[in-house]
């Protein structure tokens, strides 16, 4: 492998300290002082976001980026016949990542200044955000699994400790351990993946895997002996397990939507365009090996696993978010469902459009968090300017929002903002960013279904596609919920337009919610494709593969379909809940829909069966089968046993010591002196003898030492 | 390093030092307790320094062991003070003289005749370093022994008074039963070797005489003679390490013991188990070890999970950090095992080596942070007089800063990768998968209640709001903090850099596979 140089790769390795460094002297020094706490923070970010620009427009000239990625590595753990090596790798996926990801990053930072205004642990904020945001970074830039996955683990934790940021109280540390926990299970998971790979071929570096074809003609051809699989499925699905966690796919998905406990700019951070994305990255960053084992053994296995997984939550996930009617808990659902669309997309190959749907869901979804963050911080505040919140009354939840209405004259840049986002999560057609990834998907979809006659495309597509019009729905009755008509409570009366550093990350990221899908507009398409130069995003990306994938020409069925789709959605959410918003205390419609509202607004009762299946039967087996019955009861019982037996035993031998003993001994105790003098010819120092005699003493010692207070202690 | 031209003996100094301070604080007046205090840290440094300059002498390059110094002691059984080190006992010689000096440091609150309990503190620490010194069978069981007396005092007399005595006792009936296997073994592998003809406790002679010799000893085949060795230091050991289903003592012990005697016990003293495994089991039995190591790998994943699941079912503080000992040292079994199973299956060298490496390096990381977990247990303890995680809650609010310390402490012990755990387990699962795969992934169930049990104790002591109990409770104190700071230090070094470590360990590793 070639390296260009080692100023831009030593560069690379850079990007991820000055956070590190910004979390490390804010928990040590700079504690009490906020304004240098956060001072330090954004500064950090600012830092590595200069450094990711200079090396993604570097990258981006490149010729072949992916052959000859910008790479540098350094022997880690030095041990067994090969040291396992750490080093950074960009190369064309690697880079768009880099693109985003600071820069989201710090739009969240500066954003938090105003949101995070007043809270008595506002450092231990910044702090947090800081080494998250490394994590995140040593991900993206890591050329290894096992660096990747301590970046991974490194969010995980932090994503634990901002979840339950409010440690006070009960729903948010129940929440952070519900987090940690089930992204556990998927963890574990992917560490036995890393092991196997490693074992097999004796690296973790991608490059040396991934674009290594006789590497993955061998993973693939080498069976694994579970299910019929080639070792290639195998591991991708064992690694594929630690993206169920994290990208909160079924059956793991349960812990997202809790998460919205923690402040907003953490959802916007954690659960939109960094860690649930990551889990994403890493699917896409090992989609090589997931293809490789699709012509050894098992066969497509590992392909239908993913693409079902992930378009059933897809799926799934959208039902969930029509009925909740927490601002926070909808973007949680519907960001679990775009995930899926993600992995979907993996699933049947369309690796490029995959990682479209990544990078401009990650912009328009922070946009979405940061702007439903604003309306709950202006409900906030007009809760109690209208006069709350000092004395003792009844709890307002300033997330609901049939609390709120009306919000687009109080809030009109937050208004517009989220009304971008939004358009671009519903993937309303030409003008928004998520139109054209989300179209991407859909058009592979229907390629694979309805022109090769595929069966699983044609499941992704009809699932799909029906999440995308759940999707527009929920969207626009978030929207006519939040913002129109007139205002439900006097706090949502009384609500401001938040501060301007909260203002200028919506904007910002809100040009990119519009505009940034014209880096991947398809060859062909009538009038744009020749506007914005082509599909520039699916020949960058694709070329991170060995193969160069085929882009799929302009056909235009399916994007009438998806922009049929996306506006059906919309127009069906207007129709219940914009041409006549609601008034305060009025129901609301959905609920006409009775037992199936109940069950969507429920989560399908997944939770509750999983607090009936693992939680309760863990905690009955760690607190009656194991710590009582095994331990106390089994090898205790044992072990008294044993003592009492000896214990018997013991005066037993004192009894016949008394009686026998003694009596004979006074009549045989010169038949003792004689064999005495025999014996002496022993004593030719045999230290062994006399150390024996020596433990002997003490162990007597101390048996006679304890004997009162054992006699008490029983 | 020499002085006026004479060596210096530089294991005897470190091993003896902390003696020499026990009877010099011995011989101080009963009352003045700032200078039993100060008697004992100071003493406590020495070897700590001098084992700094031990690590930076040693040579890496060269195979065996280092800074030999040898006198002939018994020789009517050829019996002799022998001392050696490599890069596994230098690392645990360091752990332990880094461990006493914190372990003084947190004892500073010791109020009942500190006199004995710093004198018995730091002849603990002779025993120990002692063990790790010897390459003399006999003078290996001496020390081993000498390291039992003063720690069945330090729970007995400065335990926890409700259950000290029974857990004294517990502790040192079942480790003294196993002690007694180990000097039959010991005496059996002299009387084999030849008696007062040829017989000998030299280590690394026996290691080269031992695994081939056939013939009887007193008309029994030697193959008995053999598996009767085998097994009676196996359990030595294995109750030591403590194997499941050994276990029970430990967390008794733990739990009773006063806080600077549970950071040594989980600390330093379950490690001499696994060193045994390393040291003598290891060379003196490759096929036994081989034989049976599939044995041990199916405890070692029992170690992991039961381990696991009973500290998530303790609603005692200090009992589940104690259990999560159990749960970490089944990595080290599991490790050690792979080791043990390459012993006769050359094929998987390379996997064992990964492995016994990470068994190594859990030793060290679970020294740090089981020390450091035991010391925060005792920060509330002392101020709170209960151990009931039910009783506490919201501590956060009150001690921001312990709150940060226990999440960091305890993410050590979850295994957190930046952290030391995180690279000794990955090595042992990375060795492990390929040999023991089922049970590698067993373990994983272990791994996953790990965090779970980590998470009830963070919850249940800092979450939720304040109990108005503890309205008043004062922060850590800056030696509180002093006396953890240091292993956070080298969990964190070890986490981001472990190739500081690990060549030191495998120089003496990789000699186990020839």
């Amino acid at each position: 492998m070639e390296t260009q140089g080692t100023l831009l790769p030593l560069l690379v390795a850079l990007i991820p300290w000055p956070p590190f460094i910004a979390f490390g002297l804010i928990a040590l020094f700079t504690n009490r002082w906020k304004r240098l706490s956060h001072t330090l923070a954004i500064l950090s970010v600012a830092i590595s976001f200069v450094l990711s620009q200079i090396v993604f427009w570097t990258a981006i000239r490149t010729e072949h980026l992916g052959e000859h990625p910008i790479a540098i590595r350094i022997p880690w753990l030095p041990v067994g016949p090969r040291p396992l090596e750490f080093g950074v790798l960009v190369d064309p996926l690697g880079a768009v990542m880099l693109f985003m990801v600071p820069l989201v990053s710090l739009m969240i930072f500066i954003y938090s200044v105003g949101y995070m205004a007043g809270d008595p642990h506002y450092s231990r904020f910044f702090a947090l955000l800081s080494l998250f945001e490394a994590a995140m970074l040593l991900l993206v830039v890591a050329d290894n699994l096992l660096m990747l996955f301590i970046g991974w683990e490194v969010m995980g934790f932090c994503s634990y400790a901002l979840i339950g940021f409010w440690y006070r109280k009960p729903s948010a540390y129940r929440a952070a351990v519900k987090a940690f926990m089930t992204t556990r299970v998927g963890d574990v998971l992917m560490l036995l993946g890393i092991a196997y790979l490693y074992a097999q071929t004796g690296t973790l570096n991608f490059h040396d895997i991934l674009r290594n074809p006789e590497t993955l003609k061998t993973l693939a051809e080498t069976p694994s002996y579970v299910a019929g699989l080639s070792v290639a499925a195998l591991a991708s699905l064992l690694l594929f397990a630690g993206t169920v966690g994290k990208s909160a796919q079924f059956p793991l998905h349960v812990w997202l939507p809790d998460a919205m406990e923690g402040p907003t700019p953490v959802s916007a951070m954690i659960h939109a365009a960094t860690m649930v994305s990551a889990g994403v990255y890493t699917t896409i960053r090992m989609f090589p090996l997931l293809q490789a084992g699709q012509h050894g053994l098992g066969g497509e296995t590992a392909f239908w696993v993913v693409a079902l997984i992930g378009a059933f939550t897809a799926f799934m996930a959208a039902t969930m978010g029509v009925a909740q009617n927490d601002i926070k808990r909808v973007l949680a659902y519907s960001t679990i469902s775009q995930l899926g669309y993600m992995l979907a997309a993996v699933g049947i190959g369309a690796y490029v459009a995959a990682a479209f749907h990544l990078i401009t869901h990650a912009f328009f979804k922070a946009l979405l968090f940061l702007g439903s963050g604003s309306v709950i911080h202006a409900v906030e505040h007009g809760h109690h300017h209208a006069g709350h919140g000092h004395g003792q009354e009844e709890p307002f939840d300033p997330n609901d929002m049939f609390n709120m209405g009306g919000l687009a004259r109080r809030m009109p840049v937050t208004f517009w903002t989220f009304v971008a986002g939004g358009l671009a999560l519903a993937g309303f057609p030409l003008i928004t960013a998520g139109f054209w990834s989300k179209d991407e998907i859909l058009g592979e979809a229907f390629h694979g279904a309805f022109e090769k006659g595929e069966l699983l495309p044609l499941l992704v597509f009809l699932l799909l596609a029906a999440a995308a019009i759940l999707t527009g729905f929920y969207t626009m009755r978030q929207i006519a919920l939040t913002f129109l008509g007139e205002p439900r409570t006097p706090a949502a009366a009384h609500a401001d337009e938040s501060p301007g550093s909260m203002i200028f990350p919506l904007v910002f990221l809100a040009f990119f919610a519009l505009f940034g899908g014209f880096v991947g507009v398809p060859e062909g398409f009538p009038g744009l494709a020749a506007l914005t130069g082509g599909n520039w995003f699916h020949e960058f990306v694709g070329g991170t593969l060995l193969e160069h994938p085929e882009s799929l020409p302009f056909n235009p069925v399916p994007v009438g379909i998806s922009s049929l789709i996306a506006l059906t959605g919309l127009l069906l959410g207007w129709v219940v809940y914009a041409r006549r918003p609601l008034a305060a205390g009025e129901p609301d419609p959905l609920a006409r829909l009775g037992p199936l509202y109940t069950f969507l607004k429920n989560r399908w009762y997944i939770d509750d069966l999983y607090h009936v299946l693992f939680v309760r039967p863990t905690l009955w087996l760690a607190e009656r089968a194991v710590a009582f019955f095994m331990d106390r009861v089994v090898i205790d019982g044992l072990l008294h046993g044993i003592a009492d037996a000896v214990w018997s035993m013991g005066s037993a031998l004192r009894l016949f010591d008394r009686v026998v003993v003694n009596g004979i001994g006074d009549g045989i105790g010169e038949a003792v002196k004689a064999a005495g003098r025999e014996l002496r010819t022993l004593q030719t120092g045999l230290v062994q003898n006399y150390l024996l005699v020596v433990v002997l003493g003490v162990l007597g010692f101390i048996v006679l030492y304890t004997v009162a207070p054992m006699l008490r202690g029983f | 390093m020499t002085l006026f031209g004479y060596p210096i003996p530089i294991l005897t100094l470190i091993t003896f030092i902390p003696l020499l301070g026990a009877g010099v604080i011995a011989l101080t007046p009963r009352d003045s307790v700032r200078l039993h205090r100060g008697l004992a840290f100071s003493f406590s440094l020495i070897p700590l320094i001098l084992s700094v300059w031990l690590w930076l002498n040693f040579d890496l390059s060269r195979p065996g062991f280092q800074f030999v110094e040898r006198v002939v002691w018994f020789p009517q059984v050829n019996a002799s003070y022998y001392l050696g080190v490599d890069g596994l006992s230098i690392m645990l010689i360091f752990l332990t003289a880094l461990l006493t000096p914190l372990g003084v440091l947190i004892s500073f609150n010791i109020t009942e005749d500190p006199r004995t309990y710093f004198a018995l503190f730091l002849a603990l620490e002779t025993g120990i370093l002692g063990v790790f010194v010897s390459l003399d069978l006999l003078l290996f069981f001496l020390f081993w022994e000498l390291g039992l007396v003063p720690m069945y005092f330090l729970i007995n007399n400065w335990g926890a008074p409700e259950r000290r005595h029974y857990a004294a006792l517990k502790f040192i009936l079942y480790t003294m039963a196993g002690s007694l296997g180990l000097l039959l073994g010991i005496q059996l592998i002299w009387a084999a070797l030849g008696g007062v003809q040829g017989g000998t406790f030299d280590l690394l002679e026996v290691s080269r005489r031992w695994p081939a010799l056939q013939g009887t000893l007193a008309g029994v085949p030697m193959e008995v003679v053999k598996a009767i060795v085998f097994w009676a230091f196996v359990i030595a050991f294995a109750i030591k390490v403590p194997v499941w289903p050994f276990h029970t003592w430990l967390p008794d012990a733990h739990t009773e013991a006063p806080t600077a005697g549970s950071m040594i016990l989980a600390g330093i003293l379950l490690k001499l188990g696994a060193y045994g495994f390393l040291r003598i089991v290891f060379p003196l039995f490759p096929a036994e070890s081989a034989r049976f190591a599939i044995a041990l790998a199916l405890l070692a994943t029992a170690a992991i999970i039961f381990g696991a699941y009973a500290a998530l079912g303790q609603r005692d503080f200090k009992r589940l950090v104690a259990y999560s000992s159990v749960n970490h040292m089944g990595f080290v079994v599991l490790g050690i095992a792979v080791a043990g199973y390459a012993l006769g299956n050359p094929a998987i060298r390379d996997h064992a080596r990964i492995a016994v490496n990470g068994a190594a390096l859990q030793l060290f990381a679970h020294g740090l942070s089981s020390a450091a977990m035991f010391a925060l247990v005792g920060v509330v303890y002392d101020r709170t007089h209960t151990r009931d995680l039910e009783a506490y809650g919201g501590l956060w609010t009150r001690m921001p800063v312990y709150g940060g310390i226990l999440i960091y402490c305890a993410m050590a012990s979850v295994g957190l990768p930046g952290l030391a755990g995180f690279v000794a387990e990955y090595m042992v699962v990375q060795g492990a998968w390929p040999v023991f795969t089922a049970l590698t992934a067993l373990a994983m169930l272990g791994l996953l209640i790990t965090g779970a049990f980590i998470m009830k104790a963070i919850q249940k002591v800092l979450h939720g709001s304040l109990n108005p109990r503890w309205a008043r409770l004062p922060e850590m104190s800056s030696r509180e903090i002093l006396a953890v700071a240091p292993l956070m230090v080298f969990m964190l070094l070890t986490g981001l850099w472990p190739a500081w470590i690990v060549p030191t360990l495998d120089a003496a590793l990789r000699g186990l596979f020839g």
